[in-house]
């Protein structure tokens, strides 16, 4: 099924002038710490490869915040599945390439909660000398997308289209690394969407990055528990900040024959509305 | 203790086959942190974490200064009329307890709880030597009797649902006809049963929380005050525990206990807080005549000076496989060995090797629960990590794992190439997708595959389309 079928949980269905986001007011005050700024979007490579809304999304609440918004070419992946596999060599290697990427600008946003948990966090403990240094002074302006809307742009996106409902799930990362926690639910509620809470939502949803491939059937235990109660919601429709969670949920729903839809949180607040939900079919197809 | 690491996933396999077992770890990975959430704001969360910041300066220093602070408790238990016995391996200290067993002529143990004495397999070594040993902490009786090893470190047969323990007893119990349809039932019937064996027992064997050196005092907590029968009632007592559970003070010690029970099982304090001086003195009503320490290292030396010597700082609370989703769903016996869940999956490989151990160190998502609650305040997912690159350093790990993160890292480092490369591959998966939104078959994908489809690729790349629509 498409993302807007019979089930769709959006309160609209869009027509080609309300279709995504309001624009924001022109006469929007940046708050003083943004003016003059540059900001890169740091796209990730799951965004970048797997789901582009999610970037598009990212671009546009940026842009609409009022942020002075750069898209870095050479940027790739952060360096995650080499550094936690072990490769520290690799992941120092990519570490201070992105480094470089993203010196020159004055804030880097991500729309995942561990790729700029790994910027922040881990690069310095990774990197030595003067390239911990550096990590640190580009870490400090490294957010994710829901805290940086939130907390920095103190901006509230309105999405024309838009769920009543919906269910959050906390990554690990955003949560533990960067106390992402409170931001996206905020900024979910001002737009007029209740996000509803699963029970144990501190606990791991199994995805874990290379953790998923090597150990599947531990990684889709821990995965059915968080669908079971995903399903004690009563709402058809889970969102996160992070798209590995997102990727690897979606595939363990599909597998198991379920058709409930899986969305990152940035398509939600940007009224993304043309677009299926992750693992669906395009409109018509299925 | 025979070691299975190697067998992690096929352990964990048959663990997830298990209903009644998986149901039981279910309820026990929802209540375990609710209990100790609860003890942890009814103490007050700012100054629990004030506590565990001076509980890890506190075993920071004592393992700073492990040789003084050794040397000081060896000096004062000895003044107190211990004997004190230094163990390199297991082998050693299982000989020591055996010779001290052999020399007052015992015939039958009475042992308390000791993740030290399962680590070096002392059952066994004292039962090839016609000693008969007895478990008495009801969780190490329960698996002693049927014939398995713990699955916790604090609670060793917490994976055994009560129908199986009732199970159990009725058969091992020659006890006649009886329900024994409820916990406090079965808990009555093994007071009634170990009471015997405390009264017979020759020697006891305990373990230790912590050696205070100002002292030369051992403390141990219990719930069942077993530890307290084994102590005082036979006349010869061993306390076996390792180097690293040295404390300066007593009130260092009482810091710890603070933090041990409430991490634990959420309680204030524990049904019995005692503390062992040495031998009955003369004037004394009861107690063991004779006492010994035997110390095990065991590779802890060889920690202390490596990278990971902030595991030595663990007070062994268990709160780390209480909040391990991975732990929970894989269960305690898939890790192998002694210890399980995040701190076992640091301690075996380091104790042990990491060649036999090297599936451990993955069984992580770098959750980071288990470090948010650790009382020590371990970082247990980077030496996790850090384990994984010693592995990947020293070829351990899989070939085609480390080919392809390799070659990944090294694509990464070549944005240009990355870029196109990538484009390609979303675009393909992107075809094979498109009916159902995800794909089913992947070369290469297998392990993702196995459990979940992939969902597939929206077409193409963002940085590519973007640079399309800037360039116009």
């Amino acid at each position: 099924m498409s993302g807007y079928g019979d089930k769709s949980p959006f309160s609209e269905t869009p027509s080609p002038e309300t279709q995504g986001h309001d624009a924001s007011s022109p006469d929007r005050q940046l708050p003083t710490r943004l003016v003059g700024k540059r900001v890169a979007l740091f796209v990730t490579c799951l965004a970048d490869l797997m789901r582009p809304s999610v970037a598009r999304a990212s671009l546009q609440l940026l842009e609409d915040a009022g942020c002075d918004v750069h898209v870095p070419q050479d940027q790739t992946c952060c360096g995650q599945p080499a550094y936690n596999s072990g490769d520290y060599p690799g992941a120092m290697g990519i570490a201070q390439q992105t480094i470089e990427t993203f010196e020159p600008f004055d804030f880097v946003v991500a729309p995942s909660g561990s790729c700029a948990g790994m910027l922040k966090c881990h690069y310095p403990k990774l990197l030595a000398g003067e390239w911990r240094e550096r990590a640190q002074a580009l870490g400090e302006r490294v957010f994710e997308l829901t805290q940086f809307l939130q907390d920095v742009c103190v901006y509230t996106p309105t999405p024309s289209v838009k769920p009543a409902a919906l269910t959050y799930h906390d990554s690990c990362a955003g949560l533990r690394e960067l106390g992402v926690r409170e931001q996206p639910r905020a900024l979910l509620r001002n737009a007029g969407i209740e996000p509803r809470e699963l029970d144990q939502r501190d606990v791991c949803c199994g995805f874990g990055g290379t953790f998923c491939a090597k150990m599947p059937a531990i990684s889709a235990k821990m995965a059915d528990d968080k669908l079971l109660e995903f399903s004690k919601t009563d709402n058809d429709l889970l969102v996160a900040g992070d798209l590995g969670c997102l990727l690897a949920l979606a595939g363990r729903a599909r597998r198991l024959g379920s058709d409930v839809e899986f969305r990152h949180v940035a398509e939600v607040l940007a009224g993304t509305a043309d677009v299926p939900g992750i693992a669906h079919a395009e409109s018509g197809q299925d | 203790m025979e070691q299975h690491s190697r067998d992690f996933l096929r352990r964990a396999d048959e663990a997830l086959a298990e209903p009644e077992r998986a149901a039981n770890r279910a309820a026990l990975g929802l209540f375990m942190p609710l209990l100790r959430d609860q003890a942890v704001e009814a103490f007050d969360s700012q100054a629990f974490q004030g506590l565990r910041d001076q509980v890890e300066a506190i075993r920071r220093h004592s393992l700073d200064n492990l040789g003084h602070y050794l040397e000081q408790f060896i000096g004062q238990a000895r003044e107190n009329g211990n004997q004190v016995h230094l163990a390199r391996d297991g082998d050693e200290l299982n000989a020591i307890v055996l010779d001290i067993c052999t020399q007052v002529e015992a015939q039958r143990v009475a042992k308390g709880k000791s993740m030290v004495t399962e680590e070096t397999g002392l059952n066994a070594a004292l039962e090839a030597a016609d000693i008969k040993v007895r478990e008495t902490d009801l969780g190490e009786y329960i698996i002693q009797e049927a014939g398995e090893t713990p699955s916790h470190i604090v609670g060793p047969a917490l994976h055994k649902p009560e129908a199986e323990i009732r199970e159990l007893f009725l058969e091992r119990h020659d006890l006649g006809e009886r329900d024994l349809d409820s916990a406090a039932a079965m808990v009555a019937e093994a007071r009634q049963v170990l009471r015997e064996e405390f009264l017979a027992a020759d020697v006891g064997v305990i373990g230790s929380n912590a050696l205070i050196a100002e002292n030369g005092y051992s403390m141990l907590v219990t719930n069942e005050g077993n530890g307290d029968l084994c102590a005082n009632l036979p006349k010869t007592l061993i306390i076996c525990t390792s180097i690293d559970r040295v404390l300066p003070r007593p009130e260092d010690a009482m810091a710890m206990l603070r933090l041990l029970v409430r991490s634990t099982t959420g309680q204030a304090v524990t049904c019995y807080t005692s503390f062992y001086s040495g031998p009955r003195r003369e004037g004394d009503i009861d107690g063991p005549v004779e006492t010994h320490f035997v110390l095990l290292d065991n590779r802890r030396t060889e920690l202390l000076a490596s990278d990971y010597r902030e595991m030595l700082q663990c007070i062994r609370c268990g709160a780390c496989l209480n909040h391990c989703p991975v732990y929970m769903s894989a269960g305690g016996h898939a890790y192998g060995w002694v210890y399980p869940g995040p701190m076992g999956s640091v301690l075996t490989p380091l104790l042990t090797s990491l060649d036999e151990a090297e599936a451990l160190p993955h069984a992580c998502t770098a959750c980071g629960r288990c470090e948010e609650v650790c009382p020590a305040n371990i970082p247990l997912p980077d030496l996790l990590r850090d384990l994984r690159a010693e592995a990947f350093a020293e070829g351990i790990s899989a070939r085609r794992w480390r080919f392809g993160i390799r070659l990944h890292s090294w694509l990464a480092r070549h944005p240009t190439l990355y870029r196109q490369i990538t484009r390609i591959a979303v675009r393909v998966m992107h075809r094979l997708g498109r009916d159902r939104g995800f794909i089913r078959y992947l070369p290469l994908a297998g392990g993702w595959l196995q459990a979940r489809e992939l969902p597939s690729p929206e077409g193409d790349s963002f940085l590519a389309s973007y640079r399309k629509e800037h360039k116009s």
